[in-house]
């Protein structure tokens, strides 16, 4: 009896050192991939600095209205966020590498699904950058058009163009994530709907000796308003 | 030769039929038909009056016109002219009208090149382009703005007008002195529809690597005047006489920003190695009066002009934190504090003002022609003050005042080239 657990518990202990014989390796596979990884993400990262400052990255980022954001948000600069974000990335896209040679089971589809998943967030990212250019300058465009046409109110304008294309990024950002997709295209439908229905109600309502003096303006041939155009520039 | 790809096959053959002229006038038309009949015959008049011995033509380069210009412009027969200013010309006078296509932002550019290729292969000696909505323009206008040319040996001719004391106040209160302070030469109309230039330097001009960078339309013609100042041409002025104001009401502010400032801002950054030694200015040699000043009262809504400035300053103070100095803006600030009596924008602030913007606009703070646009509502401040400081001036003291703000564009030029090239 006692040499039968003594044989079964050197069987066990053996099969335990067997099993971490064979998975001991593995592990230091990985930890050298994490290494490796560190290494490859730290260069990678050195590289995207050099070349983001060269293309005067946060320069970029200001007009974009992105910097301010991040500044609001006590964040470091948008060359630097952009290369801490490649760096981690890499790290840990290697890392998850080297945990796949592990072979535990459901993890490699996991990290698949990581992989899988990275190309859209660039994607999503790219269009949120984009998207905050192309909000920053309109809205500026919008700005001083309605300044120098004398337009009432033209930072409300302003703004409302930035708003505008604001949730419109958004909402395609979160949809190319993949992130409660309808969710949030009722949402922004609702939104801009609301947003819409506001502004006609506004202008129809609010705006209706405006626009009244505005066709007349435009529609009745009437006295030539003074203007400073009276003094041509040129 | 230069490239001359771009004219049509048809056009090169008219050309070629007339073969080589002495004369060439420019005329750039689009749906100018209202004007245009009597101005071909004023031209015409000109060259019987003014050269009649010389082989002529006249280029008309039409942007796509549906009132019939170009028809117009080449039916006006010389036939016409002729009795009624018994005039006779030794030789015929070609009229060629050549159809170009082109965005309203290029069309100058592109009819301007279109006259210069012309010129080049007709190997034009002297050369004039004219304004088509001119309609006051008289027959001495040709043989003013090209006899310095066909005589003289002259290379650019360039007009000057007699003008009311408040219009052009965009030349006077920033072309003309940033470009004498800057380019070291008073040329009183830098930007003008109207001037005169040998075919060697439209030649040289056309062979320049203006065209394909951005700027070719709009103010065409003070890239033209540029070139001949930083390539040491022999430059003169001409006196024509009263400019027709009506032509010049159809400008608006922006545009005519976009098509001066924009010019020229963006000239700057080429022509530094010219502009950044040159101290002091020269006169340009004039014949006749080098500018007169028209005195008859002309109502200025200046409330509405200083209600505009207000509205930028307060309304576009993000841009201008990123185009303007701190103590730029704040003194900026400051004189949008006073009432309407005390409102004064001194010269010394609207030429740092200027210098500012030239500086943002050559690091492209922001987008560059929202840096143009943002100088519209601070042009309307200055405005305000130089109308207030000329109301009841005679001729001598507006020319004085206009005469003390280019002594201190050209003082406070030290200015621009520290900000010039300073990194931030």
């Amino acid at each position: 009896m006692r040499e039968m657990i003594i044989s079964e518990l050197s069987e066990a202990l053996h099969e335990i050192a067997k099993g971490f014989a064979h998975f001991l390796p593995r592990v230091l596979v990985m930890l050298i991939f994490a290494v490796l990884g560190w290494l490859i993400a730290s260069v990678a990262k050195v590289i995207l600095r050099s070349v983001l400052r060269l293309v005067k990255f946060d320069k970029l980022s200001e007009n974009a209205g992105a910097s301010q954001l991040l500044s609001k948000a006590a964040l470091p600069s948008a060359t630097e966020m952009l290369s801490r974000f490649v760096f981690w990335v890499t790290w840990l896209g290697v890392i998850l590498l080297g945990v796949n040679v592990l072979g535990i089971f459901g993890l490699q589809e996991q990290v698949a699904k990581f992989f899988l998943f990275l190309p859209r967030l660039f994607v999503a990212m790219f269009i949120m950058f984009f998207g905050l250019l192309a909000a920053s300058f309109l809205s500026r465009a919008t700005l001083l058009a309605a300044v120098n046409a004398n337009m009432p109110s033209p930072r409300v304008l302003s703004l409302a163009v930035r708003s505008i294309i604001i949730v419109f990024v958004l909402s395609i950002v979160f949809e190319e994530l993949g992130l409660a997709e309808q969710t949030m295209l009722v949402a922004f439908g609702i939104a801009f709907g609301a947003l819409m229905l506001g502004l006609a109600i506004a202008f129809g309502i609010g705006g209706r000796d405006l626009a009244q003096r505005f066709l007349e303006k435009r529609m009745v041939r009437g006295k030539k308003e003074e203007n400073e155009d009276e003094l041509s520039p040129l | 030769m230069a490239e001359e790809n771009f004219l049509t096959d048809e056009f090169l053959r008219q050309l070629i039929n007339v073969g080589e002229v002495d004369i060439l006038v420019g005329l750039p038309t689009h749906n100018n038909a209202k004007t245009i009949g009597s101005i071909v015959q004023t031209i015409q008049s000109g060259i019987l009056r003014g050269f009649p011995r010389e082989r002529a033509v006249i280029i008309n380069a039409d942007g796509g016109s549906r009132d019939g210009t170009p028809e117009l412009v080449t039916g006006v027969s010389i036939d016409d002219v002729r009795p009624a200013s018994n005039l006779g010309a030794l030789r015929t006078l070609h009229s060629i009208s050549t159809r170009y296509s082109s965005n309203s932002s290029s069309a100058n550019g592109v009819a301007f090149r279109t006259i210069l290729a012309a010129a080049d292969l007709l190997r034009a000696k002297a050369c004039v382009v004219m304004s088509p909505e001119s309609a006051n323009i008289e027959p001495e206008w040709i043989a003013k703005l090209l006899r310095p040319v066909y005589n003289d040996g002259i290379d650019l001719v360039t007009p000057t007008y007699r003008r009311h004391k408040f219009e052009g106040l965009l030349i006077t209160n920033l072309l003309y002195p940033m470009i004498r302070a800057l380019y070291g030469l008073r040329i009183r109309e830098a930007f003008s529809p109207e001037f005169g230039f040998s075919g060697r330097f439209g030649n040289q001009f056309l062979g320049q690597n203006v065209w394909n960078d951005g700027v070719e339309g709009a103010g065409i013609e003070l890239r033209f005047t540029l070139a001949a100042i930083t390539g040491k041409c022999r430059i003169s002025q001409s006196f024509l006489g009263e400019k027709d104001r009506i032509e010049r009401h159809a400008v608006d502010l922006v545009p005519a920003l976009r098509q001066t400032v924009g010019t020229l801002f963006s000239a700057l950054e080429p022509d530094f190695p010219v502009w950044s030694v040159v101290t002091g200015s020269q006169p340009a040699s004039t014949a006749g009066s080098e500018q007169e000043v028209l005195l008859e009262p002309l109502r200025v809504n200046r409330k509405r002009l200083r209600e505009m400035f207000l509205s930028g300053i307060s309304e576009l103070e993000s841009v201008f934190q990123s185009i303007l100095s701190a103590a730029t803006l704040a003194e900026l600030q400051q004189i949008a504090q006073l009432g309407e009596e005390e409102f004064h924008y001194p010269a010394q602030l609207w030429v740092r003002t200027v210098y500012e913007f030239a500086a943002s606009y050559r690091k492209s703070v922001i987008n560059r022609d929202h840096i143009i646009q943002a100088l519209a509502p601070l042009f309307r401040g200055r405005v305000t003050t130089f109308v207030k400081e000329n109301r009841s001036a005679s001729e001598d003291e507006v020319e004085s005042n206009i005469e003390r703000l280019c002594l201190e564009f050209e003082q406070q030029k030290p200015y621009l080239l520290e900000i010039w090239k300073s990194k931030e």
